[in-house]
């Protein structure tokens, strides 16, 4: 018999019972919610006279609609307020393991609170109402987004229905070259296979690039995952993952972390295992990559050029690439390194971790925003995120250099708060991406990493960072 | 969830691929905590030539006369025929609320996102996958005649178009069964709950720190 890819350890280890169509009930370990996907959930829950079935398996925060600035003056809109509001009432009536409410210290997106307090173990089923939950696969758990009658019914049964997706191996070789990170391999990624690739799979990330990346790293490839069409990211467990997890809150400890990680240790792809599907990229040849278009695979090495839409055959493809370069304000065959901001945001759940603030400050330290990029902004992914850059001083470095340091939460990668582009404006930013009027109607987004956005905030323009010694 | 079996319906055309849920559903208007209510803001950006905000009457806005669906032969089109990748980006579910409230009850489209196409299932909004072959010739029809009429019929899972041809569509047994009966899944969960309860205690056996 072959082997078992790890989507399919992480499947049969929670099947509770299946259908002759193949459709699976799956037990959930881990429920994160969030203000924006929940409201109608409780209140269908309440409807129906429903009570959730294991109020221990949730861990909820507010991070969609928080405001970045003036905490002490609550949420000023009032949409934005009931909502979080909601929450409050919701956990409160029905319970939770854990909350970070608005303001609370441990409060931050949703993807970036589960891996710190340890909400997020290997070997789990996870489940958010948010299509980034992908990010949690980094430690080999089976995560993903769901929309909102699927909180419900997660809820009230402790299950989802689920259809088994295909498998995806993606391995990354090689080396990365300097100042190349994990957010330039997954855009590389996605502009190769493109944004529908991964439908119906579940994608796992191997390869020595991979297994030497941080776990922040490792997140951000996840967190991406779903930008290539794939319903759930997968890396499997090594040393890393349990060194990040040892002593959070949440992780086992004991007894109990003792035989977790011995578990754990089997949570890998075994070596004879078949993929539906397998891929194989050259880290080395990956450079940093900024988006140019209005789709994360309309992407460009940063030495690139925007394409032309007349060197495009297909006519569908013609017209894509021609309406994506009118949205963005952009004409055929300009130097990517020609193209100039006037905003930079650092933050999202893709990129807004301790590394990656660390990463920017570097790029930043002793220089200053240029005088044309109006505004500058980083937004840590958490609290704890924030003072521990606090604590390392980095907030400083951003000040100096003329960023706004800011509260936690989503912020600019969706714009439900104050923070967003005007129409018309130009954003580097480090989310995950670059639909129209994403960052605020109208608004232009140039996905790339956080050193890139930061180099390109202190230069005006994007810039090759691999042309800074920066290591 | 309502029933769904059969319905004749004028065909919208929305001749774009990649139609993204924010397109569906711009995201100043995901800050509602009901259900219902977002049909009026349907493809908000490009139905309407001011900038949306919530609140704002429908009626006091500037309607774009180019955008597809304004025009009056689609105004009582239950059908949407649209390109490859429909409904992808975010996971809203105010997406397939918003295309169900609008008055929409089949999407027809040569593939659809995985998270959308599940949402929508669960709402009673049926999306169905024709060959992007198939797709392109209903475009065409639907171009050259004003108002043109297809059939979807659940039960014997096929369209058939003005010209009495049949395309036969896949959907999962359970999910069609669920749609026609107008079933609601977690009453059907429910059902199992003893099962769900022998996972729990074997699991808590097996990795008892999922349960401190
Ligand atoms: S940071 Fe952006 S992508 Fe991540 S959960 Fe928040 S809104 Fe979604």
């Amino acid at each position: 018999m072959e082997g078992k890819t790890l989507y399919q350890k992480l499947w049969d280890s929670h099947v509770v019972r299946s259908e002759s169509d193949g459709t699976a009930l799956l037990y959930i370990d881990r429920h994160l919610i969030h203000e924006v996907t929940s409201p109608q959930a409780f209140e269908g829950l309440r409807l129906a006279g429903r009570k959730p079935w294991r109020t221990d398996s949730i861990v909820a925060t507010a991070d969609h609609n928080t405001p970045t600035l003036d905490w002490d003056k609550g949420i000023v809109d009032p949409i934005s307020k009931l909502q979080v509001d909601t929450l409050d009432t919701n956990i409160s009536a029905f319970g939770a393991k854990a909350y970070f409410p608005f303001r609370d210290e441990r409060q931050g997106i949703v993807h970036v609170i589960g891996p710190e307090n340890g909400a997020t173990l290997p070997g789990m089923t996870v489940v958010c109402g948010d299509s980034h939950t992908s990010t949690h696969g980094a430690f080999a758990c089976l995560a993903v987004g769901i929309g909102t009658s699927e909180v419900e019914h997660v809820l009230a049964t402790q299950c989802l229905m689920q259809k088994k997706a295909k498998t995806f191996l993606i391995r990354v070789h090689g080396e990365l070259q300097v100042n190349v990170s994990a957010k330039d391999i997954i855009l590389a990624i996605i502009g190769q296979i493109g944004t529908a690739a991964g439908t119906g799979h579940a994608i796992e990330f191997a390869g020595t690039v991979i297994e030497n990346l941080s776990m922040e790293g490792r997140m951000t490839i996840c967190n991406m995952a779903i930008e290539a069409g794939a319903r759930a990211g997968l890396i499997a467990v090594d040393e890393k993952t349990v060194n990040y997890l040892e002593g959070l809150p949440m992780s086992p400890k004991g007894a109990d972390w003792v035989a977790a990680q011995n578990y754990w240790k089997s949570l890998r792809s075994d070596r004879d295992a078949v993929f539906d599907k397998v891929v194989e990229i050259d880290g080395g040849s990956i450079a940093p990559q900024v988006t140019w278009g209005t789709s994360p695979q309309m992407v460009s090495t940063v030495q690139g050029f925007t394409p032309d839409p007349k060197a495009e055959n297909d006519p569908i493809a013609k017209q894509s690439v021609q309406a994506a370069l009118e949205y963005m304000g952009l004409v055929p065959n300009t130097p990517i390194t020609e193209i100039s901001l006037d905003k930079v945001f650092i933050g999202s759940c893709t990129n807004s971790r301790i590394e990656d603030l660390r990463e920017a400050a570097k790029i930043v330290k002793g220089k200053r925003v240029a005088d044309t990029v109006k505004l500058a902004m980083v937004v840590p992914g958490s609290g704890l995120v924030k003072r521990q850059a606090e604590k390392e001083g980095l907030d400083l470095i951003f000040k100096q250099a003329g960023f706004a340091w800011r509260e936690p939460g989503c912020s600019m990668c969706l714009a439900m708060n104050d923070d967003k582009l005007e129409s018309g404006e130009r954003c580097a930013s480090t989310s995950n991406r670059n639909f129209e009027g994403r960052q605020g109607t109208g608004g232009r987004t140039h996905l790339v990493s956080p050193a890139m956005a930061a180099a390109a905030a202190v230069a005006g323009h994007f810039v090759d960072i691999r042309d800074q010694s920066l290591k | 969830m309502e029933k769904f079996s059969r319905l004749k319906s004028v065909v919208a055309p929305l001749d774009r691929s990649n139609v993204d849920t924010d397109a569906i559903i711009p995201k100043q208007f995901l800050k509602s905590i009901k259900r219902t209510g977002f049909g009026k803001n349907l493809f908000d950006a490009w139905r309407y030539l001011d900038p949306g905000e919530p609140g704002v009457d429908p009626e006091e806005r500037e309607v774009n006369p180019d955008f597809v669906l304004n025009r009056k032969v689609y105004a009582k089109a239950r059908i949407l025929l649209s390109r490859e990748n429909f409904g992808c980006g975010s996971s809203r579910e105010h997406a397939p609320w918003a295309l169900i409230d609008y008055g929409f009850k089949v999407i027809i489209a040569p593939s659809f996102a995985d998270i959308f196409y599940n949402n929508s299932l669960k709402n009673g909004l049926l999306p169905i996958v024709l060959p992007a072959t198939v797709v392109d010739e209903m475009f065409k029809a639907v171009f050259l005649k004003e108002g043109y009429e297809v059939l979807v019929d659940l039960n014997e899972k096929f369209v058939q178009t003005a010209e009495n041809i049949k395309h036969r569509f896949e959907i999962d047994d359970f999910r069609r069964d669920c749609l026609l009966r107008g079933l609601d899944d977690i009453g059907l969960t429910l059902s199992h709950a003893e099962e769900i309860k022998r996972f729990e205690s074997r699991q808590k056996s097996q990795q008892p720190w999922l349960y401190k």
